[in-house]
């Protein structure tokens, strides 16, 4: 038998952080805080691409395409990150054939089924971000790259994206900050990640406080230092006006 | 160079080219004037495809340009555009706006690239901002580094659709000085301007435009002389003393 919270606080010690700096939970600990990095790097790598060619879709001049993107988001961004979650690893391996389903479950299910929610989550958001970025950039900056022979890709690669990138950053960081939460939600799918193995230390240890204390304070730096990165590269690359 | 035969455009109802046909020969300079929403800015960018047209061809060095499937961004690459609003990419410096294109189009090493924009650069009097961003520059500085631009891709045609109109008055004798230099190097220019002065000077021919239609067609001094067509009088007057017609 488990003992009442009041019981267990009372036969408690004080709070002791050497429990988490070293040793078995601090290994258990830093290897979850290692995938959530991992989750956030490879989400985001993976993203971004995504919601620029989202983005594009949603702005070309044929009509099917715009549709697409503007169902892609649509469908995407109006349905919480937990149910993608779920349905990515319970729903949709249902449907995979034979051979992709066993591939799949020899690899980490858990990890890539996360992977696959928090890209389309986060590139359906992303991908508003920039094309709102993109539709920052005055036309005729569009027109002037046309008139020089540019296509419509290469206009938009070597005038309109380098502009419109220097006014999406801030809203992209939040966008990032928010995946970089967002990976914890994966704890629901049984990933390994940060958020999993604080709740694993806590009921091994009890030491409720000790472990989320170091989660809290890991997602906070984590945080800080994209927040950094982002004034970092706003003042390299600044917003040059017109 | 140029051959515009019988071409119409409709923006909407609206009839904005009437049955234009014009030839442009090579190294001719020829100014389109005209009021406010005469027509003479869609004409020209009817002539780089930046505007569809109804019915009618444009020919450049015999090549219909409104041709569907013709290459149309070889077509562009070779024609040289400068706007009112100078467009240069605020994201590159000076010298990054000069060899973008080369680099990319024509393929030419970004050395090679910086060493034909620094001359013309030299040529525009702005080899000392090759590194300024254009934020940091005059509109007259602007436009002559988009000339500059355009030059770089050594087009046989420029066009220019009123380059001067979006600069301080001070600053419009700079951009003349370099267009009437190029004029006199030969390259063929079609140039919607209410510059009279460089009309005068420099063009071997002057089209007045009104309401989508060429309503008069003569040498600069036939024109500013003696203007024939009664909307072609009235304009000249207007541009003359502006404030004459003004009530109060």
């Amino acid at each position: 038998m488990l003992p009442n919270r009041a019981a267990r606080q009372s036969c408690m010690p004080d709070f002791d952080p050497a429990l988490v700096l070293a040793g078995p939970y601090h290994d258990l600990l830093v290897s979850g805080l290692k995938l959530s990095l991992q989750l956030l790097a490879i989400t985001f790598v993976l993203s971004l691409p995504l919601a620029t060619i989202v983005a594009l879709l949603r702005l070309s001049p044929l009509r099917a395409l715009r549709w697409f993107g503007c169902a892609y988001v649509e469908s995407i961004r109006n349905v919480p990150l937990l149910a993608h979650m779920l349905f990515w690893y319970f729903g949709a391996p249902e449907l995979y054939p034979e051979s992709v389903k066993h591939w799949l479950y020899a690899m980490n299910i858990e990890a890539i089924s996360a992977v696959i929610a928090l890209t389309l989550y986060t590139s359906a958001f992303m991908s508003e971000d920039i094309r709102s970025g993109i539709r920052a950039v005055p036309a005729v900056q569009f027109e002037a790259g046309r008139a020089m022979g540019f296509g419509f890709l290469a206009t938009m690669r070597l005038v309109i994206l380098p502009q419109a990138t220097r006014v999406t950053v801030p809203p992209l960081i939040s966008q990032t900050l928010n995946l970089w939460k967002g990976t914890s939600i994966a704890t629901v799918i049984g990933v390994s990640e940060l958020m999993y193995q604080a709740a694993q230390v806590e009921s091994a240890s009890f030491r409720s406080f000790e472990a989320f204390v170091f989660a809290t304070l890991a997602y906070l730096s984590v945080s800080l230092l994209i927040t950094g990165a982002a004034s970092w590269y706003q003042h390299r690359y600044p917003v040059r006006p017109t | 160079m140029i051959e515009i035969e019988k071409v119409n455009k409709w923006f909407g109802s609206y009839h904005a080219l009437v049955d234009i046909s014009e030839s442009v020969g090579k190294g001719e300079v020829v100014v389109v004037c005209g009021p406010s929403g005469s027509g003479k800015s869609t004409l020209i960018r009817t002539l780089n495809r930046l505007e569809p047209i109804r019915s009618g061809r444009i020919l450049i060095d015999c090549h219909d340009i409104h041709r569907p499937g013709l290459d149309i961004n070889a077509f562009r690459s070779r024609i040289g555009f400068v706007f009112q609003q100078f467009n240069l990419f605020p994201h590159l410096d000076v010298l990054g706006n000069c060899t973008l294109a080369p680099i990319r189009l024509r393929g030419l090493k970004p050395a090679e690239a910086r060493e034909r924009a620094l001359a013309l650069l030299d040529r525009v009097g702005l080899v000392h901002k090759a590194h300024a961003y254009p934020a940091e520059l005059s509109g007259g500085q602007q436009q002559r580094v988009a000339i500059a631009r355009a030059l770089a891709m050594q087009p046989p045609l420029m066009l220019f659709d009123e380059p001067t109109s979006a600069l301080d008055p001070e600053m419009v004798g700079e951009v003349l000085a370099v267009m009437r230099d190029l004029a006199r190097d030969g390259m063929t220019m079609v140039c919607v301007t209410h510059e009279m002065g460089f009309a005068r000077e420099v063009a071997d021919r002057v089209i007045f435009m009104d309401e989508g239609r060429v309503l008069e067609r003569a040498t600069p001094d036939a024109f500013f002389n003696s203007p024939q067509h009664p909307r072609a009088q009235q304009f000249l007057s207007d541009i003359r003393s502006p404030f004459a017609g003004a009530p109060g």
